[in-house]
């Protein structure tokens, strides 16, 4: 609060601002701030509709928890998609990545956030069970598991199986193996040891 | 001795957090200089060399170059990642819960080289396919004492009279056991612990005699339970003693039944968390694990 007192009041307000953001400091928020001032109206309010319309229109996807502007989102809605896959990930943004390997024409489900006993969080603060419900009608074959391989990502896996398998639905998880462009003499033993029990004939 | 801007550790990982887009923060326990906190660069990219080398729960050798406010991680080689405990629900949850206890109980830079053989020896036992939830109070029970804070179970803490077979109490407040007779003196009393921690205990009226109720000052809304005294009965207090002075492979030898089991739990857990003063959050997910599922237990 104090930072920007001698600043007139609209310009601390937006500095103030500026300022929560992460990874900007109270120099870069003044920065911003007074670059704001010089440019052309239309390009701030540009700006401040962005900024605005990201709120509002953005909501959860009421089927698999993505983040999108509709009731369903888009990969949702494609009849085209095959729905009996379900891709289990931690947030939206994983799913990018997904897409663009352009191997995976299933549907998604995000769980928006992993289980991490020591930070408290548990199941039920994840889209679990909004998971299991979409399994109950029986038209969902297989569940793909593509949680982070770290220890929090491992333990929401292995928990998912753990609830998965009694009700008879294949259960897969990503493989775990060598990054293109890695050194076999840096590996860390975990994804060597994988890597070499999951090898692939040629 | 080498470079004194760098130097080689065995470390435990404990904790990671991520700093900006590509590193790392990680909470490591060592054997030589207690636990410290050093910056993995770079350990967020997929062909980082350091990446799954300082996981949580891996045990490795660390090279660290000193740095002026957080020393950096240049090498770290694995020396055991515990695939066996990785690779079980369960355990894995036990492999958490000992970290937390050990990343709340320690200081950093405090060296306690019995401290980090118990965590290894624990690590290493919650490997081996039998291990049970007994591993667990072993450890809590060992932490204690080599945390200056080992229960005093042979005497009375008050009245110093050597114990009989009866049904004592255990008083976290006290450290100790209590004889059935010292602790009707105490909850006569009230609050046995108010004079050390007078300012953050508020005393319920209507809570029962002997429970008092403890609010964190950084935890606004979260009241814990804070019970002064619990019963021990006589083979817990016994156990309790046999594991006190012996090792894992003594202590496995003891076949202990499940109402046994749980009495321990309590009684070690509510002194931990007297002793902390907060709640050791990894054991909301260890009970979550206990609930059966039955047919897909813990184990499998």
């Amino acid at each position: 609060m104090r930072k920007f007192v001698s600043l007139a009041k609209p310009v601390a307000r937006l500095a103030e601002e500026f300022n929560k953001l992460p990874g900007i400091g109270p120099k870069n928020a003044q920065r911003l701030t007074y670059y704001l001032l010089r440019s052309p109206d239309e390009e701030a309010k540009a700006l401040a509709e962005a900024i605005w319309a990201l709120k509002e229109k953005i909501k959860l996807c009421s089927v698999c928890f993505n983040i999108t502007d509709q009731d369903t989102c888009s990969i949702c809605q494609d009849k085209e998609r095959d729905h009996s896959k379900i891709c289990v990930v931690e947030k939206p943004s994983d799913i990018l990545p997904l897409e663009r390997t352009g191997k995976y024409n299933g549907v998604y489900h995000v769980l928006h956030g992993t289980i991490s006993p020591a930070q408290g969080v548990a199941a039920e603060q994840l889209k679990v069970k909004e998971l299991l419900y979409r399994l109950q009608d029986g038209s969902v074959t297989e569940v793909i598991v593509a949680t982070n391989p770290n220890l929090e990502g491992e333990t929401t896996a292995m928990y998912l199986q753990r609830i998965i398998m009694p009700l008879g639905i294949r259960i897969s998880r990503l493989a775990r193996g060598l990054p293109f462009g890695a050194d076999l003499e840096y590996a860390d033993d975990v994804t060597l040891g994988q890597a070499l029990d999951h090898r692939q004939e040629f | 001795m080498g470079d004194p801007r760098s130097y080689q550790t065995e470390s435990i990982v404990i904790k990671q957090t991520k700093l900006g887009e590509f590193d790392k923060i990680i909470t490591f326990y060592t054997p030589e200089f207690g636990k410290l906190k050093a910056v993995a660069k770079g350990a967020c990219r997929p062909v980082s060399k350091l990446g799954g080398n300082v996981e949580p729960l891996t045990y490795n050798l660390m090279l660290l170059a000193k740095g002026r406010n957080l020393d950096i991680v240049t090498q770290s080689q694995t020396i055991d990642a515990f695939l066996a405990l990785k690779s079980d629900l369960w355990r894995m949850a036990c492999g958490l819960y000992i970290l937390e206890l050990i990343d709340s109980f320690t200081m950093e830079k405090s060296e306690n080289r019995p401290l980090f053989d118990l965590l290894l020896d624990t690590l290493h036992q919650l490997c081996q396919a039998d291990s049970t939830e007994l591993v667990l109070r072993y450890f809590e029970l060992h932490l204690l004492h080599y945390l200056g804070y080992r229960p005093q179970l042979r005497r009375c803490v008050m009245c110093n009279s050597p114990l009989k077979p009866v049904v004592n109490f255990f008083s976290s407040s006290q450290g100790g056991v209590l004889c059935p007779y010292c602790n009707s003196k105490e909850s006569r009393h009230g609050e046995p612990f108010a004079s050390c921690h007078s300012e953050h205990v508020s005393q319920r009226p209507e809570q029962s005699e002997g429970e008092e109720f403890y609010r964190a000052h950084d935890r606004p809304g979260e009241a814990i339970s804070l019970k002064s005294s619990y019963p021990l009965s006589v083979n817990a207090l016994k156990i309790l003693r046999l594991w006190q002075d012996c090792d894992y492979t003594t202590a496995r030898r003891v076949k202990v039944k499940s109402e046994l089991s749980s009495e321990l739990e309590q009684v070690l857990q509510g002194y931990i968390v007297y002793l902390l003063q907060q709640k050791v959050k990894s054991v909301a997910w260890l009970e979550e694990l206990k609930k059966p599922l039955d047919n897909h237990g813990r184990g499998d």
